[in-house]
Formats: structure tokens, C-alpha cells, sequence
């Protein structure tokens, strides 16, 4: 049973579920099975189990009267920001607790529609702030590689359900690197679609120029086959781009010949662990064996990176959070006596403290005096960024980076230090602020034995691209 | 740029949020230092460079001007921590004269 769902390769999976040796009923039983012998490390947060058998029972039925949708037999966990109709969502905060979901996120109706099992919804830093999933009113989530360690964030939970076999794949959120940090940090593959690539529709917003939804997986080609599922115009979320969904199989296999292939000096030269430097370095070797060219290329507006997303995003997210006020949904202080005391302690007592910080420091560059100094500022700074990796996809067909600048360190290491806290995104961060596609493709190990990731990125709607380079990376570093 | 105490709870205020006296501490020392890190975007010549808006080049998105079949009345006051007949419920918002 372990080694057919250890299967790389889904269609494999989905192959032995045809022949009848495999059925989606024993998969749910297996994953939820794993799931109770797991509960240690906090990946979830719901366990749909009595819902996830009836619908394998359902999608078992499908596949032997050949109707099956192509998801059919894939097992899934979904990040706890994404809603689900009759299912609570709390985005792992106390404000949300006993919230009732009334409808489907686009995406999860997709997934639906092409007969996937989604069997629970994941641990996550609250309201996807935070880079080590240990800002969660549930409790932190370990590191299945080393449990005393974070798995990163924000998407840890969905991150460590794949890692620990808990579910066949996984779906997380990325604002600034939340999908493919904690896959780095755990050991698997992490995209952040295209800005537009998929539909933010019942997505609960963070920061909505930022904000997308992408899947954690094994396997390069799951990564492939979920996107072109959940990808696509969505008349309810007018920001999704109306172009078509290209074959992600169809080049997939070409390898990197002749490919122009760049990476970022800047991202090796400070704070990089000189074993992240060196599994990197690696995959460089491993590309121009392949037949690549690859060149060192200067960005200087890296530096500027980190303090524009935190001054953005921090602005979009005080905005949108300020819907939580106690007064149609979410938890409600009680004792309030008028109004304002029923938002205000509404809101101090269901946020948490980083959510605080942040809805603090959002509310302070857009408040009187400071919007031109800050927020107008930081959106001039990332036309800028956004024009230097414009330039840059003009020139080359890829550009090759690390995930992280380390390995997941230890649980509350950098708890009381922010700042320190945003910098293990400071190489996800450029690809949520020029809104082009990057994938974190694992590439090696530490001396401990803790994963390292590398970002493969390429321009705007190009996914095919970066399916391609992965999949030969993944090919090569085997 | 320094933050001063003061300015931390008038910026709580226009969050709604009411900070513990260890709170704001704690914040007035903390987003000095990230505001101080903000610094760094002064060093860019940001002059005659437009902000950025949206990310990809989008035009405004019209759709018909059509109802949908959505959430009625009960679905979307299911949610509410109290409500009364149908309605959403909060505290009295005028004061007795």
C-alpha cells in the first residue's frame, strides 16, 4: 500500500485504482490512518473523514463506470484560508473560530468537479502572516524532517501533509513566499502561480495584489497536472487573467537545451548559508550539463525587495482586515456597551500578535503624513523591481535562485525578532511583487539532513517553462 | 524614523485596536526598527516612475448588469455573532442625551 502511494507519478496511482488493485476508498482509509498516527505535528486543523469515504465511495463508482474526472483518486489537504461551503475556516485565528463557510472557493469547485478527495484543511501561520507557521492560535506545526525545527510558512500545515504522506498533494497560499518556503523547508515542490493564474475567489484576502493560490506536491508533474485543474478566468475574481490554459505536458520533457538561464548574483552574496550556496550552485552545474546557458546577472533592486512587500502588503492586509470587526461574523467580545468597544475589543482579543503588528504597521504608512513617504513610495519602488525582471524575461528563458537563504531553523528561534523573521523571505518575495510564476523544486540536503530548495521563475503566464526546467532538473538531481 | 509611544496608540485607535500597556511597548520598539529598515526605499530615485497599481496591464472588467442567484437572507446572516429578526444585531451606537 506505502510504496503504490509513494508513487512519484499520479497517473501511475490512477492507473492501479483502473486495474482495480487500488481504490479510493483504502487511499482515504491510508491517509486518514496517517493523519491520527501524525497528529503530533499540527498539520491539521480539520479532518473531513466521514465526508472524504462517501466521496471515495462516490469516485470509486465513477472510475469503474469510466466517468471519472481526471483528479479521480487524488487525496487532498487545502489550506485553512480556502473556503469550503458548510465547512469552518478559520485562517488559524481565535477571530474566525466558529465560522461557517456559505460557499466553494472557485478552486476548491474545480477540484470537486474533476473528482478529487479532499480530506482536510491545513495548519497555517494566522491570516498566512508569518514565515514559520508558529503564529497559528492552534499551535505550531514541526517539521516532520526534524520535529524541533519549523516547517516553514505560512502554508506549513499543507506543506507538512505532503512531506509526512498525510495526503497525496496539497494546496497552499503565497503572498510573499508562502507556498514554496515552507515546500523548500519541508522537502517538496511549491508554485506560486502567474498573479492571475488562478482564481482568488474565496481565497480569504491577505494582501490582494499579492495573494495566490498553488499547489504543494511530490512531483513536478503533479505540480503540472493540479495547475492546469485549478487555472483559469473566473467571473468572480476580475483580477484572474481571461487567457487560455496552455498543455503543461506538452514541452515538459524537452529538457534545457539552448535555454537562456539566468541567476541573481545579489541573492549569493549576503546571509546565504554556504550549504544553500552550494546545493544551488549544483543545479547551475547540473543546468549547463543539460546544455543551458547560464549567466550571472546583476538585480539591484534586491535590496529594495524585502522593505516594499512588507510596506504593501502590510497596507493591503490593515485594509482588509479591518472586515473583522465583530459585527456580522467572527467572534464577538462579549460585555461590550457600545459600538466602538465592540469592535475595538472584537479585534484585540481575536487577533493575534503578529497580525496586530502588521495591521499596525499597514495602518501607519497609509495614515495622514506618512501615505506619500511609505506607501507611495514603495509603489514607485516596485514599478522599478517589476521593470528589471521585465527586462530580465526579455533576455532569458528562466531564472534560477534558492528557495531560502537557510534551512528550517529551530521552533522559536526567531519569534521575537520580526525582522529577522522577514528575511527568510527575502528570495520568494521579487516573483509575489513583479507577479510572474516561481517553483520550489527540492535540490539537496544540509549536513542534518534538513532540504534545501531551489526557485526555478519565469516570466508572466509561462508555467510551461517552468514545469520544463524543473522537470529536467528533477530528472537530473535524482 | 523614530515612532514614538504616543503616535502607537493613535495609530491603534484608527485600527480599532485596544494594546496592553506590554503591547505597546513592545510594538513602539519593533516598528522602529522595521520602519528604520524602510529607510533603505529612500535611497531609490523614484522620480517621473509611476506607481504600480495592478501587476499585469489590466483594463476595467464590466460584466452584464445581471443578478445571480446568491446567498438569501438567512445564509448570510447564518454567521452573525446575534442577530434579530433577520437582521444584524449590535450594540446601541447613540448615546442617551
Amino acid at each position: 500500500m506505502q510504496a503504490e502511494i509513494e508513487l512519484q507519478n499520479f497517473l501511475k496511482l490512477q492507473s492501479a485504482i483502473k486495474r482495480g488493485t487500488l481504490s479510493c476508498v483504502d487511499l482515504v482509509e491510508h491517509y486518514l490512518a496517517e493523519i491520527d498516527r501524525r497528529m503530533d505535528l499540527n498539520a491539521f486543523l480539520v479532518v473531513m473523514a466521514d465526508e472524504a469515504r462517501r466521496r471515495a465511495e462516490v469516485v470509486d463508482g465513477k472510475i469503474k463506470n469510466g466517468s471519472a474526472g481526471k483528479l479521480a483518486g487524488m487525496v487532498l489537504a487545502v489550506k485553512d484560508n480556502l473556503v469550503l461551503k458548510d465547512k469552518p475556516v478559520t485562517c488559524g485565528s481565535h477571530i474566525l473560530e466558529n465560522f461557517i463557510s456559505p460557499y466553494h472557493a472557485t478552486v476548491i469547485q474545480k477540484l470537486i468537479d474533476a473528482d478529487a478527495i479532499l480530506i482536510g484543511k491545513t495548519n497555517m501561520d494566522e491570516f498566512a502572516m508569518g514565515s514559520s507557521n508558529e503564529n497559528s492560535y492552534f499551535g505550531p506545526v514541526l517539521n516532520p524532517i526534524d520535529e524541533t525545527k519549523i516547517p516553514g510558512g505560512s502554508s506549513g500545515g499543507s506543506a507538512v501533509s505532503v512531506a509526512a504522506n498525510l495526503a497525496y498533494a496539497a494546496f497552499g497560499s503565497d503572498t510573499g513566499g508562502s507556498i514554496r518556503q515552507p515546500a523548500a523547508m519541508c522537502g517538496v515542490v511549491g508554485l506560486k502561480p502567474t498573479y492571475g493564474r488562478v482564481s482568488r475567489f474565496g481565497l480569504v484576502a491577505f494582501a490582494s495584489s499579492f495573494d495566490q493560490i498553488g499547489p504543494i506536491t511530490r512531483s513536478v508533474r503533479d505540480a503540472a497536472l493540479l495547475l492546469s485543474v485549478i487555472a483559469g478566468y473566473d467571473p468572480h475574481d476580475s483580477t484572474s487573467a481571461n487567457l487560455p490554459v496552455p498543455d503543461y505536458f506538452a514541452d515538459i520533457d524537452s529538457g534545457v537545451r539552448e535555454l537562456k538561464l539566468a541567476f541573481p548574483k545579489e541573492y549569493l552574496e549576503e546571509g546565504i548559508d554556504t550549504e544553500v550556496e552550494a546545493a544551488v550552485e549544483n543545479v547551475l552545474h547540473r543546468l549547463k550539463d543539460g546544455g543551458a546557458g547560464v549567466e550571472a546577472v546583476t538585480f539591484p533592486s534586491s535590496e529594495y525587495a524585502l522593505a516594499t512587500y512588507y510596506i504593501l502588503a502590510n497596507a493591503e492586509a490593515s485594509s482588509n482586515l479591518s472586515r473583522f470587526d465583530g459585527a456580522r461574523y467572527g467572534f464577538r467580545a462579549q460585555d461590550t456597551t457600545d459600538l466602538e468597544s465592540m469592535y475595538t475589543l472584537s479585534r484585540s482579543e481575536g487577533f493575534g500578535e503578529e497580525v496586530k503588528r502588521r495591521i499596525m504597521m499597514g495602518t501607519y504608512v497609509l495614515s495622514a503624513g506618512y501615505y506619500d513617504a511609505y506607501y507611495r513610495k514603495a509603489q514607485k519602488v516596485r514599478t522599478l523591481i517589476k521593470r528589471e525582471y521585465d527586462g530580465a524575461f526579455k533576455k532569458y528563458d528562466g531564472i534560477i535562485a534558492p528557495t531560502t537563504p537557510t534551512t528550517a531553523f529551530k521552533l522559536g528561534e526567531k519569534l521575537d525578532n520580526p525582522l529577522q523573521m522577514y528575511l527568510s523571505d527575502i528570495y520568494t518575495i521579487p516573483a509575489n511583487l513583479a507577479g510572474f510564476n516561481s517553483l520550489s523544486l527540492p535540490c539537496g540536503v544540509d549536513a542534518n539532513g534538513l532540504p534545501i530548495g531551489v526557485q526555478i521563475m519565469t516570466r508572466p503566464f509561462n508555467e510551461s517553462m517552468t514545469f520544463r526546467i524543473a522537470q529536467f532538473l528533477e530528472d537530473a538531481l535524482q | 524614523m523614530k515612532i514614538t509611544k504616543k503616535e502607537v496608540k493613535k495609530i491603534a485607535d484608527l485600527a480599532k485596536l485596544a494594546l496592553t500597556d506590554e503591547e505597546k511597548e513592545k510594538f513602539t520598539r519593533q516598528l522602529g526598527e522595521i520602519l528604520a529598515y524602510m529607510e533603505i526605499l529612500n535611497r531609490v530615485n523614484t522620480e517621473n516612475i509611476p506607481p504600480a497599481y495592478h501587476i499585469h496591464e489590466t483594463k476595467n472588467v464590466f460584466r452584464k448588469d445581471q443578478s445571480e442567484k446568491w446567498l438569501n437572507q438567512d445564509e448570510a446572516t447564518a454567521n452573525a455573532p446575534k442577530k434579530f429578526k433577520g437582521y444584524f444585531s449590535v450594540p446601541k451606537v447613540i448615546r442617551k442625551g
